[in-house]
């Protein structure tokens, strides 16, 4: 147990410095606004909060909104895409349910064949179980670099509430020495309990939920303890953080739990996505952690809280290195796709979505 | 087409990997082990940045068995910044803001689906320049 730096309870601290190198972003072109949603359906958009969501387009599913992000994060810490030690795609819309997405990246970002690739699955913290493990496995020397992926294309069935928020989008994190980092991991955490507030069963096209279950017992419990529990772990307050980014499955949810855990507007803005492109599952919080990159100055400390249906949160606290300054220019910020906006009407959206029988 | 022959393909769809004579400095997208100019057989691959701009383009409404679902889509003759000329279908832009000499990227896409049941192939589109000119 020497080597050991946890507590015995759960915290997870590296032996060696480890962080994230690069990171990217994508989100789809399209936008379809919650009140043409409930033009057609009259009911959820007053609670939701959100102006409108991304749509996927007909050629783009999780493969290709992967492999997007993930160029952006390799383009950002520059490095070789054959340097890669692991792929690893967290997602709950695989384009296969048999046959890994993540390989489909390895070979398009020309990483393939001497690298682990892998999918994750956790609900909606599927990305950052991901990230966690690509620390780890970085930080036991077993590889150099790792690339950690969220993305979905988030189902919702015709008419609930989720067709609000579930949307589309992916966010990618080269995992890599300390040294080379542009944001160094302090410490991360996991809790996790059996509580069936969301799910999907095999072969069924869109999920199941809790309606008001998903909220405090689900979401509620387990963000707040993962937060509070690093954050006591590590010594550290809300006010040592520039920002909390927080998994965002509507407006409500982020904010409360934000204010909850100590923090201001000024700290969970910066990260906030979810009013104008929905809830991107397992893309969610790590797209919030990338916006906040954008914009993240040397010296500072960023909260990040997952959260995953079924269920359970996975928490990091990362310092900003002085890498982040790199000339970040020529690649398309989280902004960037957030401005490029085509807005379509319901009947579009069901076309793209595949919502339509053609009998 | 078979399993085989879309996996043959696969790096040059995914990321536009083709390849340069080592003799000569021919490149070309489409694999071959002679050199068309120079009949050298010093064939390597080559890596092309997916940078280029629109040549010529047309608009389909009528697609070929596979590609149904996407109409209208719009076809382009891409001008790589290496010189040269791929036919790809163009993404993310409207069909009547498609022009000649536009700066385009290349992006991974979906191209058709085998049915519900097959493979899903995917392989290179271009879209107008997100950022970085």
């Amino acid at each position: 147990m020497e080597n050991y730096r946890g507590n015995g309870r759960g915290i997870m601290i590296p032996n060696r410095e480890v962080g994230i190198v690069g990171y990217g972003a994508y989100i789809p072109r399209f936008r379809i606004r919650a009140d043409e949603i409930s033009r057609i359906w009259k009911d959820g958009e007053e609670s939701l909060h959100l102006e409108e969501k991304s749509v996927a387009g007909l050629d783009e599913d999780t493969a290709t909104m992967a492999i997007e992000a993930a160029r952006n994060a390799l383009e950002r810490g520059r490095i070789n895409p054959g340097d890669m030690g692991a792929i690893w795609v967290g997602s709950e819309s695989k384009p296969y349910a048999v046959k890994p997405t993540a390989t489909i990246v390895a070979e398009a970002l020309g990483s393939t064949p001497h690298l682990n690739a892998a999918d994750w699955e956790f609900a909606c913290k599927a990305g950052t179980e991901a990230l966690q493990a690509a620390l780890g496995f970085v930080s036991s020397g077993m590889a150099h670099y790792a690339l950690a992926i969220g993305a979905d294309t988030a189902q919702g069935r015709p008419g609930d509430a989720l067709e609000y928020t579930a949307s589309a989008g992916a966010a990618a994190f080269l995992v890599g020495p300390g040294e080379e980092s542009l944001a160094v991991l302090e410490g991360s955490y996991s809790f996790v309990s059996d509580t069936p507030d969301f799910f999907r069963r095999p072969l069924q096209p869109y999920p199941e939920h809790g309606h008001r279950f998903t909220g405090e017992p689900a979401y509620f419990r387990h963000t707040l303890q993962a937060g509070q529990y690093l954050m006591e772990h590590l010594g550290t307050k809300p006010q040592d953080y520039a920002c909390i980014v927080l998994h965002q499955p509507n407006a409500k949810f982020p904010e409360r739990a934000a204010r909850l855990l100590g923090f201001s507007e000024k700290q969970f803005r910066p990260g906030l996505l979810v009013e104008v492109i929905g809830n991107t599952y397992a893309g969610s919080s790590p797209l919030g952690l990338t916006a906040y990159l954008d914009q993240a100055q040397p010296g500072e400390r960023v909260l990040m809280v997952s959260f995953g249906s079924g269920a359970g949160s996975d928490a990091f606290s990362f310092r900003i290195t002085e890498k982040i300054r790199k000339n970040l220019a020529p690649l398309p910020a989280v902004q960037d796709y957030i401005s490029r906006r085509r807005e379509i009407d319901y009947a579009t959206y069901a076309r793209y979505r595949g919502k339509l029988n053609y009998g | 087409m078979s399993l085989p022959q879309n996996w043959r393909r696969q790096a040059g769809r995914y990321r536009l990997q083709g390849i340069k004579c080592q003799n000569c400095g021919r490149m070309s997208l489409a694999p071959r082990s002679i050199c068309p100019r120079c009949h050298s057989t010093d064939i390597a691959p080559h890596q092309f940045s997916g940078k280029g701009e629109i040549y010529s383009h047309s608009t389909l409404y009528q697609a070929p068995a596979g590609y149904q679902a996407y109409i209208p889509y719009t076809v382009a003759l891409v001008r790589l910044e290496e010189g040269p000329l791929v036919s790809a279908q163009l993404t993310d832009v409207d069909t009547d803001q498609v022009q000649i000499g536009q700066k385009v990227e290349m992006v991974t896409r979906k191209l058709r689906e085998y049915g519900d049941e097959g493979l899903i192939v995917y392989g290179y589109k271009f879209r107008p320049v997100l950022k970085g000119e």
